[in-house]
């Protein structure tokens, strides 16, 4: 690991943790603020209700996102939430345009530019547009538009997905249609995405190993 | 102090959180941005990547936004704003807070008006999301270390592993698209969105190839996906009546 990586490392792990630290404090300062420390098992309950879902989504997450995303990319894309919408897309366009691989460095460096100027523009969007909120509402929540937000996941893995698969397809074939036939047979799994993106990433690997070792990729 | 969902100190709190993020988004930026001259990629490529991104970023950024709004109807606007910004998602704000009003027996259709209520569902948004952010200082070494090995050992099998791990979270979006098909002609929406989206993302690479526009690799990704979303807006009232 050389300089910039063990000092990217270092300069990640001061920010992530102060970022717990701003994060603990927003309850705590509404609790202080208005005096309203809630019944902890209110609290319990509804943590029951969502934690082990999203402990266990938030563990597959950082153990799959972070060899894509690289160091920088992973502190700063952890922090600013929004991973498989935003940030691991943007990351992937942007080390594809400009021809470096991920896990290098040159793909580090362009992944955590891509990854912090996504950050930058979601949060100037979400501060311009919480200002003009009371404007802009009836437009963005407007019936006319809805199919197009609805849709935003197929509009963005579309295109994202036909560069990525012409370029290697025969390492495509194997998840893309486990994963299609999943989901046409078992429909409810669509609530669980984020579980399933490990599953694809394993039968990638194991099919990608398979044509690997006969010497088809 | 009164409490509000709304008051101006909920304000202040969000606009700290606010220029925190900002501040480490700027922080990495600048430092790699230095770092990728240092190491030979041209300044014209960098400046690519930032405009790329940032046109790129607009409409997931909108629906975002759309997030907020939904939110905002019960927990006024600075906490959902708070919490877009930095980790949440709607996916997981909206299941959290309705989670903890239900097991507080209180409905989340109206503007919440009790303080105990309002602090029970920010702790629970703020503590459901921590795994996602304490574990990747924890883990980072074991999970790049790994990475390193693997590619040492064998840099092909290392380059296969890469993108494969790329592959795998596509194959799961691209599959759930197909999730909603069994509910008619309404369920194939999204598979024709998917289907535009690719196609126009095709015509854009024909263009950079056989034009040598390559101009436009910085806005293929951008374009094909608004394509796809104004396709959207213009089906959907044919199909769904």
């Amino acid at each position: 690991m050389n300089d910039y990586m063990k000092k990217t490392d270092i300069y990640g792990k001061i920010w992530i943790w102060s970022a717990v630290v701003v994060i603990l404090m927003v309850p705590v300062a509404i609790c202080v603020a208005y005096d309203a420390w809630p019944e902890i098992s209110g609290v319990l309950k509804g943590l029951i209700g969502v934690a082990p879902i999203f402990w266990t989504v938030g563990v597959i997450e950082v153990i799959t996102y972070t060899p894509m995303l690289g160091t920088g990319g992973t502190y700063l894309a952890f922090v600013t939430g929004n991973l498989t919408s935003l940030k691991a897309p943007s990351a992937l366009n942007a080390m594809e345009n400009a021809e470096v691989k991920p896990g290098t460095e040159e793909g580090e460096v362009v992944s955590t530019i891509a990854i912090a100027t996504s950050s930058i523009v979601t949060t100037l969007i979400i501060a311009l547009g919480v200002f003009g909120l009371s404007a802009i509402a009836p437009i963005l929540d407007s019936p006319v538009l809805k199919p197009a937000f609805d849709n935003i996941l197929p509009a963005l893995f579309g295109g994202l997905g036909v560069v990525y698969i012409s370029k290697n397809w025969k390492l495509s074939v194997a998840p893309i249609v486990f994963m299609v036939v999943l989901f046409l047979c078992v429909p409810a799994l669509s609530g669980s995405v984020g579980i399933l993106v490990p599953v694809g990433i394993a039968i990638a690997l194991i099919a990608g190993r398979i044509m690997y070792k006969k010497g088809m990729i | 102090m009164n409490f509000s969902p709304n008051s101006t100190f909920m304000y202040i709190i969000a606009a700290c959180v606010i220029v925190f993020v900002l501040a480490q988004s700027a922080f990495f930026l600048v430092r790699a941005y230095k770092r990728g001259k240092e190491i030979g990629l041209s300044a014209a490529k960098l400046k690519k990547t930032i405009i790329s991104t940032t046109v790129f970023t607009i409409a997931p950024a909108i629906s975002i936004l759309l997030g907020v709004v939904v939110l905002a109807e019960f927990l006024g606007i600075p906490l959902p704003w708070i919490r877009l910004s930095v980790i949440g998602a709607l996916t997981y704000e909206l299941p959290a807070a309705q989670t903890t009003a239900n097991a507080l027996n209180v409905e989340v259709s109206e503007l919440i008006t009790d303080p105990k209520v309002y602090s029970a569902i920010a702790w629970v948004m703020t503590l459901g999301i921590m795994p996602s952010i304490i574990l990747p200082p924890i883990l980072m070494k074991k999970i790049q270390g790994g990475m390193i090995k693997i590619r040492n050992k064998d840099s092909k099998w290392g380059d296969i592993f890469q993108t494969s791990l790329f592959l795998g979270m596509i194959s799961a979006f691209l599959g759930l698209v197909f999730s909603d098909v069994r509910n008619g002609l309404a369920g194939w929406i999204p598979i024709f969105v998917l289907i535009v989206s690719a196609a126009a993302m095709g015509v854009c690479g024909l263009l950079i190839k056989k034009f040598n526009m390559k101009w436009l690799e910085t806005y293929a990704l951008s374009i094909s996906m608004l394509v796809a979303m104004v396709f959207a807006v213009i089906i959907t009232p044919v199909i769904v009546k």
